[in-house]
């Protein structure tokens, strides 16, 4: 099933923590596939004003990792080279395939416009750095600190 | 998480005695007061984690400047066996060579006073930064690799600076070793946009001047005169381009943990061994994002300069903006120094840490060969900088290292939260200090009190012998990203 965050108005999909230089980020969601997707959202939700991004790019995502909290780390590294390398400002995030080791999925955003989109904070990186993926009684929870 | 155990050792010493699988102690240069703070974050257990890694020479060491970093501290300082050690990006951190350069000028404060406005207006619109910040210059791949194999001579060559310029800046503004086919076409692509600009975050260019001179044959030798002098400070480093390096070999390091033959205490730490395919392919790539820094570096000074010159409508001879010198701070290099008794090359890795040569020092170019190495240690926003020289102590101790800058103790939420509904900027006005930045956030997240006290940190360096004060300097004009 495909989970598109902004139709998931139910809670919190993510919340911040304090790091010292850094940013701490805690990812929820109900499954696994939704705090994948969370996670992605939450990056930028955090560098730019999320509203302001249509959809008129789509990319393919096919990551692998050593185990789930490899995986998320790459995922996310891959998502924001989308931002850091193309330009391209993402908010929708679907995940059709997801275990431990591998995620197929699609996000999708537009290029960024500067008369048109705002930076509020820049992400420089993803970092393994207390990175967790748990399940929890209450759903899934995840953990990612961000060099910013 | 196991409780550290630190013991004193003597006034500006603290170690970590080796336990579980740690193969050296640790050393941690700080003070009494200093130590207080730095025992409630997580950066004992990081100094004590690098000790864990094969190679490693003699001890893992930590400057007054320490704080909390990914894998290794920010502030740490680590040497390895060139044969049975290992390389790790984690112990140079993401922004390979952010770094410092300073230049004197022929002016003093009292002459550009009224001018000060106009220099920062016209050094904000002409030096590209901020976030995500892209140059003038788009650079073709081709050009690129030129730049990635020659540094600052490439700018040079191009039309930004002098030769000289290059005597004074470390290793000439060149590593040997760069590689640009160790990269990959993702960290060319974020290089070519970029190239030529400040960044943001804790990245500046500040406008200063010299406050207090503590040796002054040495800071005669520097070219620093007088109290009331102008020089200029540059802090920046390898923008998207090192991060890019960094992250794509964290992750092949990381996905070939497994395959070494020692555990590791944290994946930040991923590694290689420096005598592999993998840990010599990361040491060409760092070198070019080395390389890339000294450029950018080289290119943001002749901007200023410019500006200087247009501004103050004064000739270059007049203004005689001069390199004092240009240290880098996120590196590991090839280097000499005295272990067991002889003089041995290793790797050492300075994250967050300055190199501080003594005098007669082969690396140092003729004109500092008789006093020692010039290191720069940029304070926080609008605070100022110290001038310091490298001393045989530090050659010995610390693998020729010293302190690097502050040193960040609050958290980038914390001090946003501190600054919430204050003006940085009018604060900064009020002592002297005029500031411009892109972002609001940046000056909310810069605010001096999120920084350990510059002075307290280069004391400990000073008392300690790891390098000496030459001159104090105070800014009166800042741009940021």
């Amino acid at each position: 099933m495909n989970v598109k965050p902004e139709t998931l108005n139910s809670k919190l999909k993510y919340s911040i923590f304090d790091h010292t230089a850094d940013l701490g980020l805690e990812i929820y969601g109900k499954d696994e596939k939704e705090l994948f997707s969370n996670a992605a959202f939450a990056l930028f939700d955090i560098i730019t004003n999320i509203d302001d991004v249509d959809i008129k790019e789509e990319r393919k995502l096919v990551i692998e990792g050593s185990d789930r909290e490899d995986l998320l780390v790459n995922f996310l590294r891959e998502i924001l080279y989308m931002f850091n390398g193309e330009g391209l400002l993402l908010r929708e995030f679907s995940i059709s395939e997801l275990d431990s080791h591998h995620l197929i999925g699609e996000a999708r955003g537009e290029y960024f416009d500067q008369d048109k989109h705002r930076i509020n904070e820049e992400i420089k990186a993803v970092t393994y750095h207390q990175v967790k993926v748990r399940e929890t009684p209450g759903g899934w929870k995840g953990r990612i600190i961000c060099d910013v | 998480m196991s409780e550290i155990k630190i013991k004193k050792l003597d006034e500006y010493r603290w170690m970590i005695p080796p336990v579980g699988g740690m193969r050296v102690p640790g050393i941690i240069y700080s003070s009494e007061e200093m130590m207080g703070g730095i025992g409630s974050d997580e950066s004992p257990k990081q100094v004590a984690n690098v000790a864990y890694l094969p190679g490693i020479v003699n001890y893992s060491l930590a400057m007054p400047d320490m704080h909390w970093g990914y894998g290794f501290p920010i502030g740490g300082v680590a040497a390895f066996d060139m044969k049975e050690g290992i390389i790790s990006p984690g112990g140079v951190g993401y922004d390979i060579n952010c770094g410092v350069r300073i230049m004197t000028t022929n002016l003093q404060f009292d002459e550009i006073k009224n001018q000060l406005h106009d220099l920062v207006s016209s050094l904000f619109r002409n030096i590209p930064a901020g976030v995500g910040s892209k140059g003038t210059l788009k650079l073709s791949i081709s050009e690129e690799k030129k730049v990635l194999r020659e540094g600052a001579k490439w700018a040079v060559n191009n039309g930004y600076g002098s030769s000289n310029d290059l005597l004074a800046t470390e290793d000439g503004g060149k590593m040997e070793g760069a590689d640009p086919e160790s990269v990959s076409d993702r960290a060319l692509e974020r290089g070519r946009q970029q190239l030529g600009t400040l960044g943001s975050g804790n990245h500046f260019l500040e406008i200063e001047v010299v406050e207090e001179i503590f040796d002054e044959n040495v800071a005669a030798a520097f070219g620093l005169e007088s109290v009331g002098q102008v020089v200029v400070v540059i802090h920046s480093g390898s923008r998207g381009f090192g991060y890019q390096v960094c992250d794509d070999f964290l992750a092949s390091m990381v996905k070939n943990i497994n395959k070494l033959d020692f555990a590791l205490p944290d994946r930040q730490l991923a590694c290689a061994y420096i005598n592999s395919d993998e840990g010599r392919r990361y040491f060409a790539a760092m070198a070019c994002a080395a390389n890339y820094a000294w450029a950018n570096r080289q290119m943001l000074m002749h901007w200023t300069r410019e500006v200087f010159e247009k501004t103050l409508q004064k000739s270059p001879r007049e203004i005689g903006m001069r390199l004092l010198y240009d240290v880098c701070h996120n590196i590991a290099k090839v280097e000499e120094f005295p272990i067991d008794g002889k003089m041995k090359k290793v790797c050492v890795h300075r994250k967050g840490a300055t190199r501080a040569f003594p005098p007669g020092h082969p690396a140092l170019p003729d004109m500092y060969r008789k006093v020692g190495q010039p290191v720069i240690i940029p304070g926080d926003m609008g605070t100022g900088s110290y001038v310091l020289v490298g001393t045989e102590k530090a050659f010995s101790e610390t693998f020729g290292s010293t302190c690097h800058g502050a040193g960040r103790v609050m958290s980038r939420t914390r001090a946003k939260k501190a600054s919430r509904g204050r003006s940085i900027q009018r604060e900064m006005a009020d002592r002297n200090v005029i500031v411009m930045a892109t972002g609001k956030g940046t000056l909310q997240e810069e605010i001096p009190e999120a920084y350990k006290d510059i002075d307290a940190v280069v004391d400990v360096v000073h008392k300690a012998g790891l390098s000496k004060k030459v001159a104090k300097l105070r800014a009166v004009g800042c741009i940021k990203g």
